[in-house]
């Protein structure tokens, strides 16, 4: 393998490894599967917030 | 009520996404057209067998790799910040969203991986044949891949073939080809596949040239200028054609991002279009005193042209922001008070179903409510509205000022819409004249345009940008038309929380970027080789 092709596979699996890992465990839960366990229970949320006539 | 929602965490949502779109923009364009440019040299390789071009063609399908390597994954950071940041958004577009997104996701796992592979570790692996096709299809993939998630934000600019469903807040496809074929999803994959195309033949161009200026790779440089600047001529004539569809078409469904483009307050028959012009600083000021003529500092006017480029008659009536805000009985546009009053209206009718049904769900009441919701009268007389209802405030006055808070923001969509405009004609001009000297043999006795050429490759970037600001910027506050506010669309999250991701992601896409441009120039530096060392990467 020639020495640009080592360069873009190393930028390739750290990019992965920092999206993948570190920001999608740590900085990108989904809001509404984290903090709700069903789907009524999200489908409620989501309407108070579309008829929420304080915001 | 405005003033109780918290504009911090919106702002910061609405910066991350444009951050990370752009970034991920800064690859896209180039893996669309040169994806096809690879598949040109490589079909005339196939029909001469003049090693030339199999020379030429593994050089750019090299920066190929780096630009494709580099850019991959990056818009999958969007998706996170749809369930992140924009949750409500994400639960009320639904299937809308879902399935083009899925449909992209398939269609790039399969077909891109799987030719993107063979079109770089095979060669001298599979037959000649075998190989032009993986490059053709990786060409034909990746642009396909963009159909989906541009058919997606035409849904946002224009959502067609959908219907709410009150029981579970969300949208559901009701006509799956009106949302594939709408007007807006066509014009939007046109105009930016085609941009891919031009700025991927200003770079073929750009960088051709430096080999020209170094006296290096002449004829590698020369084949290269000519198969970029035709492809690069025709895509920028369908980029003029499929814009002037795009005006129309946003005159038709968008008229308030029209009156901002041209910070048009007053609506005028035989409108003229500001073909240059500098604002004042006033047209921030959005209020029932503003004035276009006020607005400038100075500007040189095409008269009739704005009629004519939105509806092919230099007499018709082109609405201004005032005509949009405050209505015009005349010509039929219901004010947007009106618009905000009918969308509260529609969300009071949902709160009501909501409460009928937790009360009982089984109740006349409820049972009525529920029919007036998909009453199809109701839904385009007042549902149509829906998005405006958090602007609603019982006193007039403050409904007004709420009214001209939802006119886009002027100055930078007026500016991006010229500066994408004159660099499209610029484009044009620059293949014209490369074409015309590539043919008299005297490109490479031009220093000085081929130092211009070279300081164009970020022009087309700047273009595209421009571009997406238009579009996005030019229709807030929406995240969907119409429909839903970037207000509503958002997580009530922390603003802090998403002020830390921002940051990490500025700094993230820094060094990537500088990583590409490093080994790009590496590369560019090596230049092309007959045999190398080992074309599997």
């Amino acid at each position: 393998m020639p020495k640009w092709g080592r360069a873009v596979w190393t930028l390739i699996l750290i990019k992965l490894f920092l999206i993948f890992i570190v920001l999608k465990l740590f900085f990108f839960p989904n809001f509404l599967k984290h903090n709700f366990k069903t789907d009524e229970e999200r489908a409620k949320y989501v309407f108070e917030q579309l008829t929420d006539n304080h915001s | 009520m405005l003033e109780n929602i918290d504009f911090a965490i919106v702002n910061w949502s609405r910066a991350q996404f444009a951050l990370t779109a752009m970034f991920h923009w800064v690859f896209v364009p180039l893996t669309l057209g040169l994806g096809f440019l690879n598949a040109f040299t490589e079909t005339i390789y196939y029909k001469t067998g003049n090693p030339e071009w199999k020379k030429l063609t593994k050089f750019w399908m090299k920066l190929f790799g780096i630009n494709f390597a580099c850019g991959v994954a990056t818009g999958l950071i969007l998706e996170f910040q749809f369930g992140t940041n924009w949750s409500n958004y994400s639960w009320f577009v639904g299937d809308i969203f879902g399935a083009p997104l899925a449909i992209e996701g398939i269609i790039a796992f399969f077909m891109e991986s799987t030719f993107v592979a063979v079109m770089f570790f095979g060669w001298e692996k599979v037959s000649k044949r075998f190989h032009l096709a993986s490059t053709w299809l990786t060409a034909i993939g990746a642009n396909l891949s963009a159909v989906w998630i541009l058919v997606a934000n035409g849904w946002m600019q224009n959502p067609v073939g959908t219907a709410f469903n009150p029981d579970t807040a969300r949208n559901e496809m009701t006509n799956f080809w009106e949302i594939i074929f709408s007007e807006t999803a066509l014009n939007k994959f046109f105009h930016s596949t085609t941009c891919g195309f031009v700025l991927a033949a200003v770079f073929v161009i750009g960088v051709s040239s430096w080999f020209l200026l170094k006296n290096r790779e002449i004829l590698f440089a020369k084949r290269s200028i000519v198969v970029a600047a035709v492809f690069g001529l025709i895509s920028s004539i369908i980029i003029v054609v499929s814009g002037d569809k795009t005006t129309k078409h946003v005159a038709e469904v968008q008229p308030m991002k029209l009156a901002a483009m041209e910070s048009l307050y007053e609506g005028t028959e035989n409108a003229p279009l500001v073909a240059f012009g500098i604002l004042s600083g006033k047209e921030t000021e959005k209020n029932i005193t503003a004035d276009s003529n006020a607005d400038f500092l100075f500007k040189i006017e095409i008269p009739g042209m704005l009629s004519f480029l939105s509806f092919n008659d230099s007499q018709s009536f082109v609405a201004g922001i005032k005509d949009l805000v405050l209505g015009n009985e005349e010509r039929g546009i219901l004010s947007y008070t009106e618009k905000i009053e009918r969308g509260h209206e529609a969300r009071q009718t949902l709160l009501a179903y909501k409460n009928a049904k937790e009360e009982n769900p089984n109740s006349e009441l409820t049972a009525y409510l529920k029919e007036k919701l998909n009453d199809q009268t109701f839904i385009n007389e007042y549902f149509t509205y829906f998005g405006y209802a958090p602007y609603y405030d019982e006193n007039p006055e403050i409904l007004q000022q709420n009214a001209f808070k939802m006119v886009p923001p002027i100055s930078l969509t007026f500016y991006s819409f010229r500066i994408m405009v004159m660099l499209g004609f610029y484009f044009v001009l620059l293949f014209v004249v490369v074409l015309f000297l590539i043919f008299k043999d005297k490109l490479h006795t031009k220093r000085w345009l081929l130092l211009i050429l070279i300081f164009s490759i970020p022009l087309p970037y700047i273009a595209g940008m421009a571009g997406w600001i238009v579009a996005e910027v030019g229709r807030q506050p929406w995240a969907i038309q119409d429909l839903m506010s970037v207000v509503v669309a958002i997580s009530k999250i922390e603003t802090s929380s998403v002020m830390i991701t921002f940051s990490l992601f500025a700094v993230l896409f820094f060094v990537l970027f500088i990583a590409e441009m490093m080994i790009l120039l590496k590369q560019i530096k090596i230049g092309p080789k007959i045999e190398e060392e080992n074309s599997n990467v």
